[in-house]
């Protein structure tokens, strides 16, 4: 991946679109994670900087919400929901699959960057339990095979681009 | 000023003012482990709960955080509040069974560790009042601190637990933390706190080493007063 600007000039971008300040956290580190896919050390200085917050509000923040990731993270973020309606449904048996498959555990990245694994507490989807999120794709009543499936299939798709 | 019923003493206090004031300027005494007079409230430690009656209601309440209100009837010690507090106690010590201040505290009030919870090894005496963390964004104004992640693995520390670069090595984060948590050690003219080493300024008086040297800089920046005339010790001046 080429970076024509540095992390911290990008910062301060997202930082100025957003208007500074602390109200604006966490939109501007939801922005940086977009840009990024993760919270780089380098782009939480620039921003506290920019914002004019104390480096531990922000990294208080980073580290409190799970959607917020300081490591860096795959191409594809699997996140599996082990809610209350997924997890009767046989939530545990999906991480299990991709577990197996990828060869990595929740919180982890496989090797080549590809796949991310993450599991979840409630997605918001419960009629369509087990749901897993695969970046912004929701996929419902996820079976075993079904998992092989949307695996091979993203594989598929990254080997054509 | 409003009148209050507290353990059935008649007792006056300014509007404004919290309950835990007016209780202590009873002669009553509260136990409190996050109530400092230097930063604001919280109500982190749950130790100071009270039981108020208004009209039918009796209800339980922290008073460090309670305004008191007219007509307001207080019981500091009924049997209600002193099963709260001895459950909160007994959590406490559960996460912190190395703490000395919460081992004292616990036989004052008669609580035991409860074979119930498991107790925590790798919490130290932390409770997470987040004490220190205001009194260095409030007080000091560098906010060198925080409390991160969250739940189970909350901790206090600096961002990255790096050394910090805008910790000035004042040491009010230890002077306030009511269970000491906080490791500070001075030795000679060195001073250690939160992994970073400071240099500490001997008085061009007596010679005694008194404050880090990035401290006296930053009240120098601050103030203007002249470095020069900040290198003489409290004692000295």
């Amino acid at each position: 991946m080429t970076k024509p600007i540095g992390v911290a000039a990008k910062t301060r971008q997202i930082v100025k679109k957003h208007g500074g300040g602390k109200s604006a956290m966490i939109a501007v580190l939801q922005d940086i994670q977009e840009t990024f896919n993760y919270l780089p050390k380098e782009a939480l200085k620039a921003a506290a900087r920019a914002m004019n917050v104390p480096m531990s509000r922000v990294y208080e923040a980073a580290t409190f919400y799970t959607a917020f990731s300081l490591k860096p993270r795959g191409k594809h973020v699997v996140k599996i929901c082990k809610g209350t309606a997924c997890h009767v449904r046989g939530a545990a048996i999906l991480q299990d699959r991709f577990e197996t498959t990828l060869g990595i555990k929740p919180g982890g990245t496989t090797k080549d960057g590809k796949f991310s694994l993450e599991t979840v507490n409630c997605v918001g989807a419960c009629a369509l339990g087990p749901v897993v999120v695969i970046n912004a794709d929701y996929h419902g009543q996820v079976t075993i095979s079904k998992v092989d499936k949307i695996i091979k299939k993203i594989n598929e798709e990254g080997a054509k681009s | 000023m409003v009148n209050m019923m507290i353990d059935g003493k008649k007792v006056s206090a300014p509007k404004g003012a919290m309950l835990l004031e007016s209780i202590r300027g009873a002669g009553i005494s509260v136990p409190t482990l996050c109530a400092h007079e230097a930063i604001s409230r919280s109500g982190a430690c749950r130790l100071c709960v009270v039981e108020i009656r208004k009209g039918n209601r009796t209800r339980i309440v922290t008073s460090c955080l309670y305004g008191v209100e007219e007509g307001l009837i207080v019981d500091t010690k009924s049997e209600r509040v002193l099963n709260v507090r001895r459950l909160v106690m007994e959590l406490l010590l559960s996460r912190c069974p190395e703490s000395d201040v919460l081992q004292k505290m616990a036989r004052d009030m008669g609580v035991e560790p409860q074979p119930r919870y498991a107790a925590d090894q790798d919490k130290g005496k932390c409770i997470l009042c987040r004490s220190c963390v205001r009194v260095c964004e409030e007080v000091v104004g560098v906010s060198a601190i925080g409390l991160f992640s969250r739940g189970s693995c909350k901790e206090v520390g600096t961002p990255y637990n790096e050394k910090s670069e805008v910790c000035i090595g004042c040491g009010a984060c230890a002077y306030v933390c009511p269970t000491g948590h906080i490791e500070m050690t001075s030795t000679g003219d060195k001073r250690r706190i939160w992994g970073r080493s400071f240099k500490m300024q001997a008085c061009s008086k007596c010679g005694k080493f008194f404050a880090p040297v990035d401290q006296l800089k930053f009240i120098s920046k601050k103030t203007g007063a002249s470095m020069e005339e900040l290198s003489v010790c409290t004692e000295c001046r």
